[in-house]
């Protein structure tokens, strides 16, 4: 396995200058690796909080650990001189939550689709340009005599975003990080988009990171799932194990607590709300102590390393410990590994 | 049978820009009972939110209300005074905002903002009433007393939320709207609060509307389940049979284009877009979008009828 993008051991802590005591730490300890010959789709799942933008910004290159290492093609992104930056800048795309807020009002659409065209020099004449930019409209469903020539303000929330992913396909990137992609789209959207981000992974050999707080997406469209809680794995590996059979009192928890649409209604008992933080989790213990059911008196004392409870899933729970542990950089080890993909349509260096 | 503490009829919403008028609701009827859960879902610009809103005759410029009656407990509120309506509100149908970060005041404490609808709806208690009232109500809602000497910041956003839910059932109305109650929520957070609001009802007895784009959500929580799409009600019937028999092509594709936590692969988006609330298309406006539009779709509206017993569809495909 040659490993393309990789967070090593990464630590971010915000605050805690000169006179600032309150530190938070957003991310700890976390080591995620993206295959580069086997592409896939890796979910990163948590609440508000959970640290997932923090990763996304950390994977991007956009803020520099506190402590671990961003590598991509294993070079630190932190030293990488800028020709290796524009390299990467190019290979690893990135499509945010917000499709209103991407987009410059006073410039047509067609900006954000000409400028990676320029400063990349992906086409040489104007005709080619324009060739180029409609194949990446049309792969994601979009019209282009439709979309081109239009103000954001024209197109749909839905619209605006398959635009976005357009863009990033301009580029043939290696990796896609997608940041809440659909949160801001409306249900008959978002099935759309999800799937064009699928069929990059499958056509066109495109590894994805899936940021999300919607784990029902993240099972529709990921093979492996990673959740986070407080900045913290609670669990991770094969989607289809972790949504079907949650391990972690907190997956279990967030599970239970997605409103399903199906005819069968059991989700709202009116029970009172169970109450939140009756057991003070010390900082040196599990971070989920204080809501946790199944809380024990070592959960308050050290943090409870990964168990590989099973081939394909890590959990970070004392209740699994008579597994084998994983170190944070072991864990992908647990992931599954979808099939290598010789990749369509690469780059031929540059 | 019970009967209706809301009855709604040919309820129309237009807001008059530039471009012309835009029918955020056209046409809306249905009624709600003693104790009933009802939802609505659709998506963003539906006119779900116009519709809550418009009960509540809360509509502002540029939007007006063109046409409708709604009845609440046997007067039409459409016709009485602004200072009479004024006391309905809360008095009698309450609204749990969208944002609750936003509907409370932030330099006020939450004892404050509860004692203020009180105080404006002829509440007169001593100050011991007043707190033991606060206490009661905050206790009900699953927040500890001293919330009550807080202010809004120092609340998590599930705290603010369940704090607007005290502030709505404070004169205990028969009628509570919650517009998307929970939409900034965690989910898990958002559970409890919505466990919180379905314990409140069957204290009060109350009736709730609640309104939402998470269909997963407000079928979770409502008897009853009014699908709109282009400011109409294309569907309303129980959810059982709404998820089991769907009537109307974009509920059914609606329902299709849900992410399941079952099954791999299942869902699939709806083609097109929704249309322009100004420019409809003539006939059906999901017609453009429908796989089985026929040629009467594109050029007569279909009405809302029952087609089967407690399910009303605007269809013409339907029996």
């Amino acid at each position: 396995m040659t490993t393309l993008l990789e967070a090593r051991r990464v630590t971010k802590v915000f605050g805690g200058g000169l006179f600032d005591r309150n530190t938070t730490v957003a991310l700890e300890d976390f080591s995620l690796a993206i295959d580069s010959e086997r592409p896939s789709i890796t979910a990163v799942v948590g609440e508000s909080g959970s640290g997932k933008t923090t990763l996304a910004r950390l994977l991007l290159g956009l803020v520099s650990p506190s402590r671990g290492q961003v590598l991509y093609q294993g070079r630190d992104l932190q030293a990488m001189r800028s020709a290796e930056m524009r390299t990467f800048r190019r290979d690893v795309q990135v499509i945010f939550q917000d499709p209103y807020e991407v987009y410059n009002p006073f410039y047509r659409v067609d900006h954000v689709l000409t400028t990676p065209v320029s400063k990349f020099k992906l086409a040489s004449t104007k005709a080619e340009a324009r060739a180029v930019i409609e194949g990446a409209l049309e792969a994601v469903g979009l019209r282009p005599e439709e979309t081109l020539g239009r103000f954001p303000h024209q197109l749909s929330g839905g619209q605006r975003q398959r635009v976005m992913v357009a863009r990033a396909l301009l580029l043939k990137p290696r990796v896609i990080l997608a940041d809440e992609p659909v949160s801001m789209v409306d249900a008959s959207l978002r099935a759309t988009i999800l799937a064009s981000l699928r069929t990059m992974t499958v056509e066109r050999g495109i590894s994805i990171i899936y940021i999300t707080h919607d784990l029902a997406t993240a099972y529709q469209i990921s093979d492996n799932i990673v959740v986070l809680y407080r900045g913290s794995v609670a669990e991770a590996g094969d989607v289809e194990r972790v949504v079907k059979a949650p391990h972690h009192p907190y997956t279990r928890l967030l599970i239970s607590s997605i409103p399903v649409a199906s005819a069968e209604r059991n989700w709202v008992t009116e029970s009172a709300p169970p109450a939140v933080g009756s057991f003070a989790g010390g900082a040196a213990g599990c971070k989920f102590v204080d809501r946790c059911p199944e809380a024990m008196p070592m959960c308050c004392q050290a943090r409870p390393p990964l168990f590989r409870v099973d081939r394909y899933r890590a959990v970070s729970c004392y209740l699994y410990q008579a597994a084998p542990t994983l170190s944070p950089e072991e864990m992908v080890k647990a992931f599954i590994q979808p099939p290598a993909v010789p990749r369509v349509g690469a780059s031929g260096g540059c | 049978m019970k009967a209706d503490v809301l009855r709604v009829k040919d309820l129309v919403v237009h807001y008059h820009t530039s471009l012309g008028a835009v029918k955020a609701a056209d046409n809306i009827s249905f009624s709600l009972k003693a104790d009933e859960r009802l939802g609505f879902a659709g998506e963003s610009g539906s006119g779900k939110s116009t519709m809550a809103l418009a009960i509540l005759r809360m509509i502002k410029p540029p939007g007006r209300i063109e046409a409708g009656e709604v009845w609440l407990e046997g007067i039409n509120v459409m016709t009485v005074s602004e200072e009479e309506m004024r006391q309905v509100r809360l008095a009698r149908i309450a609204m749990i905002p969208q944002g609750s970060m936003n509907s409370l005041n932030p330099v006020m404490r939450v004892k404050e903002q509860i004692a203020d609808a009180l105080r404006d709806h002829g509440v007169q208690l001593s100050r011991h009433q007043l707190q033991e009232r606060v206490r009661d109500l905050l206790t009900s809602v699953g927040l500890r007393p001293e919330v009550a000497d807080m202010f809004p910041h120092e609340l998590s956003g599930g705290m603010k939320q369940r704090a607007c839910i005290a502030i709505a059932i404070s004169l205990r109305p028969k009628v509570i709207i919650a517009d998307e109650p929970t939409s900034a929520l965690d989910v898990v957070v958002q559970k409890q609060v919505m466990q919180t609001l379905a314990r409140v009802q069957k204290d009060l007895e109350a009736s709730v509307i609640l309104v939402g784009h998470d269909m997963g959500l407000v079928a979770q929580f409502v008897d009853r389940l009014g699908v709109m799409y282009a400011g109409k009600l294309v569907e309303v019937s129980p959810v059982r049979d709404i998820f089991t028999k769907p009537l109307h092509p974009y509920t059914q594709m609606l329902i299709a284009s849900l992410p399941s936590l079952e099954q791999k692969g299942t869902f699939r988006g709806i083609p097109g877009l929704p249309p322009l609330l100004r420019d409809l298309p003539p006939g059906c406006a999901f017609h453009p979008r429908c796989p089985h539009a026929s040629d009467r779709c594109r050029t007569e509206e279909p009405l809302s009828r029952e087609v089967r017993p407690n399910s009303w569809a605007a269809c013409h495909l339907l029996p």
